[in-house]
């Protein structure tokens, strides 16, 4: 290994990187808009868990007590037939009828219209043992702290396996490979080279990403950040290893492009990243724990959500680690320049 | 002169076709020699070989008498015909980033002066144009100082100028004792260029030799040609003279000779055409087909 040549070849990557505005705009863009993009569509705190839809005047004097309940969102509704098809069609979960006081519409299929029906005919509170009441305070999690990790991590994916596997499939086919191997520089120089500059820009893209939406959503990380930086880094590694493992003999970039996709797109949905895979399928979780991103997100959300350290979420180090380690490995010996 | 580089029966097979079959020359130090031959020849298949790009099936291939080792690749330089370099760097960049992977290193200013890259240094490799390009690849390819310089059909696709200062670099490459092995389409770069040339068809060498004592084997000096209808008397034809169509036609070494014959017949000299054979000629008696044929 000569370090001047892993050097220079680890330079005019990322100079090529962070020259193509496209490419870094892309890179910098799309994990901020998605972030914002959940902090904005749920950014309504106190979301109403169920629609009722209302025929007549709820302020009457007569109108029953259950139309003042909160969290619960009434809507007045003008056309009877009308909002009936809307509870069939379970857009609302229940229609009451304030005219002739006793009547409502509910969809027996429906699980918040037999919520609301319980609702409108009685609270079971009456029934229930004395208790002493407790209060607590603290601000709700909200989905973009839960979603934050996730995202993060999602980026740190794409831009790894992309940023590699389909860049050295695509030299492969333009000749820059070929090119390289006319020179002393060796397969090893070159891909330690690769792993190097991808490192590099994939933490100082996260770590810039990270700090404007610390600024922008005011989250907190009550764990540790060193071990924040560790699971990335390790999370990294892996990924850049599956897209050296892709791109080891590849030459055609559409081929790339596809066996990257079949590798994204199972950890993209069943990794944990958008909603948590509890009570999900068996199956699911199973593939799930194959996914180095499930752990990647599990230890990062962990550490962020939960407080947890170091010592928490060395497993899910160590384990990316060893991932990386062995496809790098596999990737290394079955490199071909051409 | 002692050889540089000694191929010995080279084989290379890929599926369906023996790219290389057999094929053996050796390249004096100090000597240019081309491989000349159609798309599809082998020619590329057997510089890829040299080059230490593939591998040979079979044959043995000896660099200053020994067989290639681990520094073979410090000591040589290629310019390959279809070649990348990576995107949004510019030219001083690509030559600082090739520099980088030798230990020697030809005098980059001296470099940069012979190949007249010395106004393109900042412009980015994707906007040079083809002889320009053509001209930083070269400079990449001899930033080593190397012994033995591959040139794979170097100037394919420039125009007729490009061409003519790319010839004017390889001379000067030349008379810097450097050793050229190159490959081409165009016979006037081969002739111009090339101290011996070996022409490749179907994965062999067909025949090798200087390009003049080749054409001096398998052609008279030169062909002279009258028109028929200029003799006095068209059916008596002078002597060394042939009809073909409507000339007159003598295959000649002694060309004075054959014009003291035209005098001595008082016919007119007004259309006449002396012509000297080339390496198309060549090519094209020894393989039945142009070179510049697929």
């Amino acid at each position: 290994m000569n370090l001047q040549r892993i050097f220079a070849v680890l330079k005019a990557r990322t100079r090529e990187f962070y020259r193509d505005k496209a490419g870094l705009g892309w890179n910098l863009f799309m994990p901020f808009v998605m972030v914002l993009g959940f902090a904005f569509i749920f950014s309504n705190p106190e979301q109403d868990l169920y629609k009722v839809g209302l025929l007549g005047d709820a302020s009457a004097s007569d109108a029953p007590a259950f139309v003042h309940l909160k969290h619960i969102d009434f809507i007045a509704q003008d056309n009877e037939a009308g909002a009936i098809e809307k509870v069939r069609r379970h857009q609302i979960d229940l229609l009451l009828d304030l005219r002739s006081g006793q009547r409502y519409w509910v969809n027996e299929s429906s699980a918040k219209g037999y919520i609301v029906e319980r609702l409108l005919l009685g609270s079971p509170s009456s029934s229930a043992p004395q208790a002493s009441r407790e209060v607590v305070s603290g601000r709700a999690l909200r989905y973009v702290d839960w979603v934050l990790p996730g995202v993060l991590a999602v980026n740190v994916m794409f831009s790894s396996l992309w940023g590699v596997g389909w860049v050295i499939v695509r030299y492969r086919k333009n000749g820059v490979l070929r090119r390289l191997r006319a020179t002393p520089l060796n397969a090893g120089e070159f891909l330690v080279a690769q792993i190097l500059s991808r490192l590099l820009v994939v933490g100082s893209v996260t770590a810039l990403v990270f700090v404007a939406t610390h600024v922008l959503l005011d989250f907190t990380v009550r764990g540790s950040y060193l071990a924040l930086v560790l699971v990335f880094l390790a999370g990294a590694i892996a990924l850049i290893s599956i897209g050296l493992s892709v791109s080891a003999r590849v030459r055609s970039e559409e081929l790339a492009d596809g066996l990257l996709n079949l590798l994204s797109w199972p950890m993209m949905i069943l990794s944990g990243v958008w909603f948590s895979l509890e009570g999900t399928n068996v199956w699911a979780q199973r593939i799930a724990e194959l996914l180095p991103l499930t752990h990647m997100v599990d230890a990062a959300r962990r550490i962020m959500l939960d407080g947890a350290g170091l010592r928490d979420v060395a497993f899910e180090i160590a384990l990316l680690l060893g991932i990386g380690v062995l496809l790098l490995g596999i990737a290394a010996k079955a490199f071909r320049w051409q | 002169m002692a050889a540089l580089i000694e191929v010995e029966s080279l084989v290379k097979t890929y599926p369906g076709v023996r790219a290389v079959n057999d094929i053996s020359f050796s390249v004096a130090e100090g000597t240019c020699f081309g491989l000349l031959g159609p798309n599809g020849a082998g020619k590329t298949t057997t510089l890829e070989i040299l080059e230490g790009i593939s591998d040979a099936d079979a044959g043995d291939i000896r660099f200053r008498g020994a067989p290639r080792d681990g520094r073979y690749r410090e000591l040589i330089g290629i310019q390959f015909q279809n070649t990348a370099l990576q995107d949004f760097q510019t030219v001083r960049e690509a030559l600082d980033l090739f520099g980088s992977f030798y230990p020697n290193h030809y005098p980059l200013e001296e470099l940069i002066e012979i190949c007249r890259l010395g106004d393109l240094l900042r412009r980015d490799t994707r906007k040079l144009s083809g002889g320009q390009r053509q001209r930083l690849l070269l400079a990449i390819a001899l930033l080593n100082d190397p012994e033995l310089v591959f040139l794979d059909e170097p100037t394919t696709g420039l125009d007729p100028q490009s061409r003519r200062n790319f010839w004017h670099l390889i001379e000067g490459i030349k008379t810097r004792g450097k050793t050229v092995l190159m490959t081409t389409h165009y016979m006037e770069e081969a002739s111009e260029l090339c101290d011996e040339i070996a022409v490749i068809d179907h994965g062999r060498i067909i025949e090798q030799g200087q390009p003049n004592a080749l054409l001096g084997q398998h052609f008279p000096r030169a062909l002279v040609r009258i028109p028929l209808h200029t003799l006095p008397t068209p059916t008596s034809l002078p002597d060394g003279f042939e009809a073909r169509g409507p000339y007159a036609v003598a295959a000649t070494d002694d060309i004075d000779a054959t014009l003291a014959e035209l005098e001595r017949r008082a016919i007119a000299r007004d259309e006449l055409h002396v012509s000297t054979p080339t390496l198309d000629d060549l090519f094209l008696k020894l393989t039945g087909h142009g070179l510049r044929e697929s």
